[in-house]
């Protein structure tokens, strides 16, 4: 068990240094370098820079040394919380994204256990009450969600908000604590704004957990454990809840790993449509300005988040299946 | 024979209602289960062997259905229970699943959970039955586990199924049928997934716990050796219906329905010469949707009688008489 913990780890770290030198490099990928871009940015404004400043930038910045060694002092600077200045932004990257990446989270794990509290017990009446009027129901419901653009929901549920419940919608706080310090107020005022965009971010994926849940549950139901459980004289809701759903959930810890990087980059059209102060909107205008600071250090974030949600995935597995916690093997 | 009857069946009839139309997949079984006794039901796949196991413990999965008949639990006590008529899910039933009857099943890689222990598995089954503690019931699970021979039972009672070989998982099984203390345990195919040799440990344990419990047993296989070996009386059933009843001696001496004796010379012989082809039955079970007419049997049977045997159904057997359900059996 210790063993196979370890070598989960060791394989994250190990990813973790592919994703920052593949992030390294599309910071990279714009002809010429950051001092480059730099001066062309001050040209554009109207002021100049001098060979020797230019040169003396180079050599303050590393970019006179081999590539090695700038990834590794760039790596060096990522680890204390330096991703170097935003073009766009004229700011620390770390500064740009800074309530955003937690706001982000916060966002998604709503969305998260949102998408599970709906999911969950749907797929499990669905697949034990099959083609009963609710699963039909359930199915039709879940279609059409899984159909309908999230952004066009988004909007949607912004006008019923605000035209029948007077709710102030877009963004995540009220306008008097956008710019405000952090305070209870601020947190509660976080919290009455999260319902609508964890909703709407929710939603799609709900669609299609229920799917997944409710076919891996009817495979689950079909097997001899569980005729084995029923002929204890077990009730049937004790049978199903224990045995054939508690199997059913394993590939859904699986899907965690996904679903989380899903939640954060696939939330960007409705993030901008919903006004969300999150890292999504965020990672289009630093694509679209080439803004390869901020952009690769939202690549590398996202890429360890990834990373992180498939070892809370594995975690999750060892905890639910016992061959893989036993055997280090599924 | 003055033995008590536990359990009898009597004109046990269960449809499928498919899309395709309705599968008839039992058609008037009947049947007595004796205390101390051993009850042989053998017959190809598809016959009905499991759908009538199932049935008796009210388990049947949709789209099966109970149509008629009768299910009872101490017949002629003043106890007497007709299981068809209890709601499957009521508490009663419930007590009497697992807690009167035990199912012993054929698949021992696939009919314990691998996310639970063992141990969890029977102390939960013990617990059902019982008002037990849970140390005590664990204290009992181990003596199940024991009592069915598996050695060092205060460790495996931690282990994984998959932890075990298919013999003692199969040994696991039989304690968690137990755990109830049912005095009629249903096996479904016990030994078929196993190999030869803890196939023998397996009826010789199961012989042995029905001789110091005397539960009544009933064997469902398709072994003709292992009814040889195991069983007091034997049921043939042919698609849904019991075809021919006999003492195990009788219907190996002399088998009175055709059915039975292409299957007693469909076993392989140790006397046979090499070479020599193993006998069959000529074509196939047919799907019990397309039930052929008038005997279910006659277009595979070497006794076939023309204008009798595709035009009515033989008589069925009365229960708890030896014969065979067979126009050979009645005069013309």
């Amino acid at each position: 068990m210790l063993s196979y913990l370890l070598q989960r780890v060791g394989l994250a770290a190990i990813t973790c240094v592919f994703i920052s030198a593949l992030t390294f490099m599309i910071i990279r990928l714009p002809p010429g370098d950051f001092v480059d871009a730099y001066i062309a940015n001050l040209v554009a404004s109207g002021s100049s820079v001098s060979q020797e400043q230019a040169a003396a930038m180079r050599i303050e910045y590393g970019l006179d040394q081999p590539v090695i060694v700038q990834y590794a002092r760039w790596i060096g600077r990522v680890l204390q919380g330096d991703f170097g200045v935003s073009m766009v932004w004229r700011r620390p990257v770390s500064e740009v994204i800074g309530d955003r990446l937690w706001l982000t989270m916060v966002v998604s794990v709503a969305a998260l256990f949102l998408t599970w509290a709906i999911a969950l017990p749907i797929g499990i009446y669905s697949a034990v009450r099959q083609y009963s009027i609710g699963d039909y129901v359930f199915t039709t419901l879940g279609f059409i969600g899984l159909a309908i653009p999230n952004f066009l929901l988004a909007l949607i549920l912004m006008y019923l908000g605000f035209r029948y419940l007077g709710l102030s919608v877009g963004g995540l706080f009220s306008p008097e604590y956008v710019q405000a310090e952090w305070s209870w107020g601020r947190v509660w005022d976080l919290m009455t704004h999260l319902p609508l965009p964890a909703a709407v971010l929710a939603l799609a994926g709900t669609a299609q957990l229920i799917r997944i849940m409710r076919a891996n549950l009817l495979d689950e139901l079909r097997r001899p454990y569980v005729v084995t459980a029923r002929a204890k004289g077990l009730s049937e809701r004790r049978v199903v809840l224990k045995y054939p759903v508690r199997a059913a959930l394993n590939p859904f810890a699986s899907s965690i790993a996904y679903l989380f990087p899903y939640l954060v980059s696939g939330s960007i059209v409705v993030s901008l449509v919903l006004g969300l102060p999150t890292v999504g909107p965020l990672l289009l205008q630093a694509l679209v300005a080439q803004d390869m600071f901020l952009a690769g250090a939202i690549v590398l974030l996202l890429g360890v988040m990834t990373v992180v949600g498939t070892l809370i995935s594995d975690l999750l597995l060892m905890w639910i299946d016992p061959r893989i916690r036993l055997e280090g093997r599924a | 024979m003055a033995e008590r009857t536990s359990l009898a069946v009597r004109d046990l009839a269960v449809h499928f209602e498919m899309e395709q139309g309705t599968v008839r997949a039992l058609e008037g079984v009947s049947f007595d289960l004796h205390a101390g006794r051993t009850l042989g039901i053998v017959g190809e796949s598809g016959c009905g062997k499991s759908v009538t196991a199932r049935s008796i413990l009210r388990i049947l999965d949709r789209p099966g259905r109970i149509v008629g008949g009768r299910i009872l639990l101490d017949p002629g006590a003043p106890g007497e229970t007709d299981l068809i008529a209890m709601n499957a899910e009521s508490e009663r039933m419930r007590g009497i699943r697992g807690g009167r009857i035990g199912l012993i099943f054929q698949e021992p890689m696939t009919a314990l959970s691998v996310h639970y222990t063992v141990g969890n598995q029977i102390i939960e089954a013990v617990r059902q039955h019982s008002d037990l503690s849970k140390a005590a019931a664990r204290d009992r699970a181990i003596e199940l586990l024991r009592e069915v021979g598996i050695p060092r039972p205060e460790l495996r009672v931690e282990a994984y199924p998959f932890q075990l070989s298919g013999g003692l998982r199969q040994r696991v099984g039989i304690a968690m049928a137990l755990a109830g203390d049912p005095d009629i345990l249903i096996a479904d195919e016990p030994t078929t997934a196993l190999d030869v040799t803890t196939q023998a440990q397996v009826l010789d344990l199961l012989r042995r716990l029905q001789q110091e419990k005397g539960i009544a047993l009933m064997l469902i296989t398709h072994d003709m050796g292992v009814i040889a070996e195991m069983c007091d009386e034997v049921a043939v059933m042919y698609l849904g219906r019991v075809v021919e009843y006999a003492p195990v001696l009788e219907l190996f001496t002399t088998p009175r329905h055709p059915y039975t004796r292409a299957l007693l010379r469909a076993v392989p012989s140790i006397l046979a010469t090499p070479r020599q082809r193993l006998a069959t039955i000529g074509g196939a079970v047919p799907h019990p949707g397309a039930r052929p007419a008038g005997c279910a049997f006659h277009p595979r049977c070497a006794d076939f009688m023309p204008g009798r045997c595709d035009v009515g159904a033989p008589p069925p057997l009365a229960p708890g008489h030896a014969g065979a359900s067979c126009f050979l059996e009645v005069p013309a």
